[in-house]
């Protein structure tokens, strides 16, 4: 038997906010875990490069950022001590409900068993199709925001920014203190967003200072006289082979503007692949417009000793990823005998009420920055599934030809099977089809997802060394 | 082009060969960081249409950066990090399936 073939007590999947605190609070009590990422530094989106930036200028990408620097000496600390084995660049291409980990490091694929499993691998940007958003030069505000932070490379320009939320208006700032142009920012927000946000903004008012965060980023843009174009109706990317320009509705009138950079953004939401490929019961979140895993207080889903912490279970953001992080493990570790029950809920107590208290902002901003049906369910000219460029008007052809829901559009128009699994399309296409049938999205479902979740040779599965045990009945399922 | 905001940068510097191209790159960077800061935009063609794409999400989710790296196709230029004297070609069309 291999090293990586022994049965491990913890692994933990992602080294952000949820699975960084996961594993520092399962070392507070003693209990080692193997903490797989995908990149190559710990950080996960939020912190991403946090001790390798070369924009190391802190007021640049924030003192948001730089909070992480706390939780990554603790990682360190936790290696240090022999407690946390770090495996960066891993690739996690297999988890099932007899926890196996199939994961693929520099080329090689390795199977290890854990009998509990935290999965934290987070958020991803929702799907924004407008038409011309598959030409080179058109982005996710997210991916720019990856490219500061990793290389201190800012992108062409001129540069535009579109859509809403906080992410978007946080790159435009993070672009402007470093010296770059911002030649326009195109706010898609709903004319009544923030009626529709006000009954929670008591709630909202109780929260750590997020409403005062947003006030002084949208200053900082006045401030160095952004072009800001609110109540725009439409969006268009256009160019030959890549972008030249941007096209935007407003008051039923088009208009251009040349641009080499469109930085798109409408929110995150989940990645469920993995809770979606271990068949976890799913609700849809109408406030948050997204599937999430159903979770008990301990973030355990219905696969049993698999946790789901942070933004992967539905948005909450860094700060409160960080406490489900620790609830998990908190959970975990009494499971495997290093704590008590009773001493498992005291400590849980106060990191309960500070995660209430986090939260109470996400009921105002999931209002505030809802994005518009007209946003989630494009015109027919757009492409929707851009691996196997598929337009939204085919989608409803087929629907109106009987097509029934997600996973019989793919026999329907190879609709999701392209590399990227549906990740870019799987909540347009359950929109779409909603629309068309005339029920609602929770209703249609979403596609059945399979391991592998990341693509995987056959050579390599072929070289993959099997733990003894399993070694008669192994499938990839 | 696009801009490298940070200098003096203390990170090494190293060489990659894009298709006939040297581009210097940073030590953790990643490879779709590295061509996009060289100003290089369209990373692939589609097996449907064949029309050019680049990076969308730089965070593992899209699958539009994939290159051939070091002659293995279907890499995520965005989850790949660099390493002095790889060589980078665009992924045209499907990949080639060779024993």
């Amino acid at each position: 038997m291999s090293a990586e073939g022994q049965k491990l007590g913890l692994a933990i999947i992602g080294a952000g906010p949820a699975g960084l605190s996961a594993a520092v609070e399962a070392a507070s009590h003693g209990v080692p875990c193997r903490l797989f990422d995908e990149q190559g530094a710990p950080g996960g989106q939020i912190y991403r490069a946090l001790e390798s930036t070369p924009l190391r200028e802190r007021s640049l990408l924030g003192a948001d950022y730089w909070r992480g620097g706390e939780l990554i000496e603790s990682l360190r600390q936790g290696i240090e001590a022999g407690l946390i084995d770090y495996r960066p660049e891993h690739t996690l291409w297999q988890l099932n409900r007899e926890r196996e980990l199939g994961t693929l490091s520099r080329g090689r694929a390795a199977l290890t068993q854990a009998s509990q499993v935290i999965v934290a691998s987070g958020a991803q940007e929702r799907p924004f199709p407008v038409p011309g958003w598959t030409l080179p030069g058109v982005m996710g505000a997210g991916a720019a925001q990856v490219l500061l932070k990793s290389s201190g490379v800012a992108l062409d320009q001129p540069l535009v920014l579109a859509g809403s939320g906080p992410l978007l208006l946080l790159v435009a700032a993070q672009y402007l203190r470093a010296g770059v142009p911002v030649a326009a920012l195109l706010d898609t927000s709903p004319k009544d967003a923030l009626r529709r946000a006000a009954p929670y903004l008591a709630t909202a008012l109780g929260a750590p200072d997020y409403l005062l965060k947003g006030i002084k980023l949208i200053r900082e843009l006045r401030r160095h006289g952004v072009n800001i174009v609110r109540g725009v109706e439409a969006l268009r990317a256009e160019g030959d082979g890549q972008l030249e320009r941007v096209g935007f509705k407003r008051q039923g009138q088009w208009q251009e503007i040349n641009a080499k950079t469109l930085l798109l953004h409408q929110g995150v939401v989940p990645n469920v692949q993995l809770s979606r490929a271990l068949s976890c019961r799913h609700r849809w979140r109408e406030d948050q417009l997204c599937w999430v895993p159903e979770l008990d207080p301990w973030g355990e889903s219905d696969a049993q000793d698999i946790f789901f912490a942070g933004d992967g279970g539905g948005i909450v953001g860094a700060e409160a990823s960080k406490l489900q992080g620790r609830l998990s493990a908190l959970q975990v570790a009494a499971r495997l005998g290093a704590i008590t029950a009773a001493r498992r809920d005291e400590i849980a107590r106060p990191l309960r009420r500070a995660l209430a208290r986090e939260l109470r902002i996400r009921p105002f901003l999931d209002a505030l920055y809802r994005p518009n049906e007209a946003w989630r369910r494009p015109s027919d000219e757009t492409l929707v599934c851009r691996c196997e460029e598929i337009d939204a008007g085919q989608i409803r052809a087929a629907v109106r030809a009987g097509c029934s829901g997600p996973n019989q559009l793919k026999a329907f128009l190879r609709c999701g099977m392209g590399p990227c699994q549906g990740r870019m399309c799987g909540l347009t296409v359950a929109e779409l089809i909603g629309e068309t049938q005339g029920r609602p999205t929770a209703e249609v479902g979403y596609y059945r997802l399979r391991s592998p979740i990341k693509p995987i040779t056959l050579g390599q599965l072929a070289e993959l060394e099997i733990p003894e045990p399993r070694a008669a009945k192994t499938e990839v399922d | 082009m696009p801009t490298r905001l940070s200098s003096p940068d203390s990170r090494p510097t190293l060489t990659l060969h894009f298709e006939q191209r040297e581009i210097s790159a940073r030590q953790g960077d990643s490879v779709a960081s590295a061509l996009l800061a060289a100003g290089i935009k369209s990373f692939r063609t589609t097996p449907v249409s064949a029309a050019p794409r680049g990076p969308y999400c730089m965070m593992g989710v899209c699958f539009d950066c994939l290159l051939v790296v070091d002659g293995v196709p279907n890499q995520q230029g965005c989850q790949v990090q660099v390493r002095d004297g790889m060589r980078i070609e665009r992924q045209l069309g499907a990949a080639e399936i060779t024993p």
